[in-house]
């Protein structure tokens, strides 16, 4: 006879996600987001820098999230996907 | 045949001697498909009229009672559907060959049909209707009502009763217990039946595999073996609540899995929990699933935190918790596999594993459990729950997210409260590093000989957080960055700081309030453990207590 035993888990099928078409050229709206840890600014301060020196064509926002132990309030997520068209996320320390 | 499986006490002495309205009212007609010795399917749908017998092999009065099935069989089988139901595979083919008996017995050795039937003795005879309702039963064996009972049968359907010589037959036997009520079987069949609260998919395990190592190689255990999860188990855990099995817990990240009743049970299962801590872990996990605890930042943080949970309360005694020698380590049960249980949970039901989600750099001990009680009775002071708010009488359990601990506070030479709490305060000002000043909160786990020497001295827990706070103080030029270590406050932001403050001073914690205090621990030995926690408050984590329920 075969041994059974119950699930652990949450059963839930993981929704298998596409990666978004990537683009050939870099323009239009792009989101700097600093995760609010140390440096993280400093990080997207030289970033911010350099692209600007290379593709004129982008407009960079700075967003920044509340804490970076807590995943981004949905608000700050809704925005910046509103109003960009790519996200560069610093992590930094 | 064993005389101890024969049903002679006084409890079944009811179920005997009931009316035959009783018994007819207590059972119920099952419709199934079951194997007869001949591996032929007989099914029983319930639409025409029947007679049905359940026997087991090891009952002395079953086997009494086979010559008149036998005569049962022979009289009225071609009248009337007749279904003869052994409770054993192997007990079926014995009976068969030693009494030789002229019909195939069918095979109920998974006692799902005698347990839809609610048989609790057998022989059970019962008589169906073609609505499939009982119009009699008798349970055991007495001579006349069986005799009256079959005549009946056969009058009906004008044909002759058995034939049998009677007079040979016991009067009266008790029927033996039915193997669907035994306490081997009757978990299994709880879980099993079409009622059972289980709704958890079921995972078979091959024949040759081992169950312990197929749970490692699903990635279900923390790295120590699980006990199996079987509906048995889960079953038995579930009585420790009065919580309905589907009522969700609670919604854990990071895979914002739905933690059941029923969930948590099958984890508390695995990590070796009785039934009676269930109420603990289902508070806990609802205690770490706030917004306040943040238990999603307290797995991936880098720095490696992990929930520390005290229990106080009657429940304390009641689980038999350890507060006293060793209370922080191994050893007692209810400590390691309550905190083991919602580790359990957070991997398997939240979905935070190490190197997926979980991204401690170093990983903890604390990751595997950590939960112990306090000793409240130990000391003078107000137990962590009613400082909180709550009633002594409740039981209550509180979780921090503490990054490391316990390490020790050492001091044996103290002989006040001025001293011991100066000792624990400049002991802490190395928590994070030397320059990390109101980052964090810390848990103190006061041992009897420390909590003697504030007694001493009249020291409440107030006074011992005011002097830790007293003793810390430091200029905030002195929490700059220097060229010895290059942590601390920068110099642009102190100057920032002082400008609007002259003579600004900080301690270690942002507030009092951050040193929490709680008694355990073994009467010898004047150690204080020390929990260092994380990012303290609403940008990181808030301790969080939860009332337990009273089962």
């Amino acid at each position: 006879m075969s041994f059974k035993i119950l699930d652990p888990t949450n059963e839930a099928v993981p929704v298998t996600r596409q990666v978004t078409p990537r683009p050939e050229k870099l323009t239009g709206r792009l989101a700097f987001l600093d995760i609010s840890k140390p440096r993280g600014n400093v990080l997207l301060d030289r970033l911010q820098e350099a692209l600007e020196q290379r593709l004129p064509q982008i407009e960079i926002t700075r967003y920044t999230k509340p804490t970076f132990s807590k995943p981004a309030p949905d608000a700050l997520r809704v925005e910046i996907q509103r109003d960009n068209d790519f996200v560069i996320e610093a992590l930094a320390d | 045949m064993s005389e101890d499986t024969t049903t002679y006490d006084s409890t079944s002495g009811g179920a005997l001697e009931a009316s035959g309205d009783d018994i007819t009212a207590q059972l119920a007609a099952p419709s199934f498909k079951l194997s007869n010795l001949h591996g032929d399917t007989v099914t029983r749908t319930g639409d025409r009229p029947s007679v049905l017998c359940f026997i087991k092999e090891d009952c002395p009065t079953c086997i009494a009672v086979l010559p008149v099935l036998s005569a049962l069989h022979n009289s009225l089988a071609e009248h009337i559907d007749v279904y003869l139901i052994g409770q054993t595979a192997d007990g079926n083919q014995r009976m068969t060959e030693q009494y030789d008996l002229p019909f195939s017995l069918l095979d109920d050795s998974t006692l799902h049909v005698s347990y839809a039937s609610n048989i609790e003795i057998v022989p059970t005879l019962m008589v169906t209707e073609a609505d499939n309702q009982i119009s009699d039963a008798l349970v055991g064996f007495q001579r006349d009502e069986w005799q009256t009972l079959l005549q009946n049968v056969a009058g009906r359907l004008g044909t002759a009763g058995p034939t049998l010589d009677w007079d040979r037959l016991p009067l009266w036997r008790p029927g033996c217990g039915s193997l669907s009520v035994d306490p081997t079987h009757a978990d299994r069949l709880r879980a099993e039946a079409e009622d059972s609260p289980i709704r958890a998919r079921n995972i078979e395990i091959g024949q040759l595999d081992d169950p312990f190592e197929f749970m490692f190689d699903q990635g279900f255990t923390d790295g120590l073996p699980v006990v199996p999860p079987t509906a048995e188990r889960v079953l038995r855990m579930l009585a420790g609540t009065r919580r309905e099995a589907q009522e969700v817990v609670a919604v854990m990240p990071p895979n914002m899995g739905e933690v059941t009743v029923e969930k948590a049970a099958i984890n508390a299962v695995m990590a070796g929990c009785k039934p009676e801590y269930l109420p603990v872990v289902l508070a806990l996990v609802e205690a770490i699933c706030t917004d306040d605890f943040n238990i999603h930042g307290v797995m991936a943080t880098t720095m490696g935190a992990s929930p520390v949970a005290v229990v106080n309360g009657p429940i304390r005694e009641r689980i038999g918790m350890n507060m006293g020698i060793g209370a922080l380590g191994q050893g007692n049960r209810a400590n390691a596999t309550i905190g083991r249980a919602v580790r359990l949970i957070v991997r398997n039901v939240g979905g935070a594993t190490p190197g997926g989600t979980e991204r401690s750099t170093l990983g903890s001990p604390l990751k595997f459990t950590m939960c112990f009680a306090e000793w409240e009775e130990r000391s003078n002071w107000d137990p962590l729950h009613v400082e909180r708010g709550f009633e002594r009488e409740d039981s209550v359990v509180t979780v921090w997210a503490m990054s490391s601990g316990p390490s020790l506070i050492i001091d044996q030479e103290s002989l006040d409260g001025d001293q011991l709490a100066g000792t624990m305060g400049k002991t802490m000002e190395t928590i994070f590093n030397h320059k990390a000043y109101s980052h964090t909160n810390t848990l103190l786990v006061i041992p009897p000989e420390h909590v003697d020497t504030f007694a001493r001295s009249g020291y409440t827990k107030a006074d011992i957080r005011e002097r830790i706070q007293t003793v810390t103080r430091r200029d905030i030029q002195d929490l700059v960055a220097d060229e010895t270590a290059g942590v601390g406050i920068k110099p642009e932001l102190a100057e920032k700081m002082a400008a609007g403050a002259p003579g600004l001073q900080l301690s270690k914690f942002a507030k009092p309030e951050d040193v929490h205090i709680v008694v355990a621990g073994s009467e010898a030995g004047k150690f204080t453990g020390c929990f260092h926690g994380w990012v303290a408050g609403p940008k990181g984590s808030i301790p969080v207590s939860r009332k337990i329920e009273e089962v």
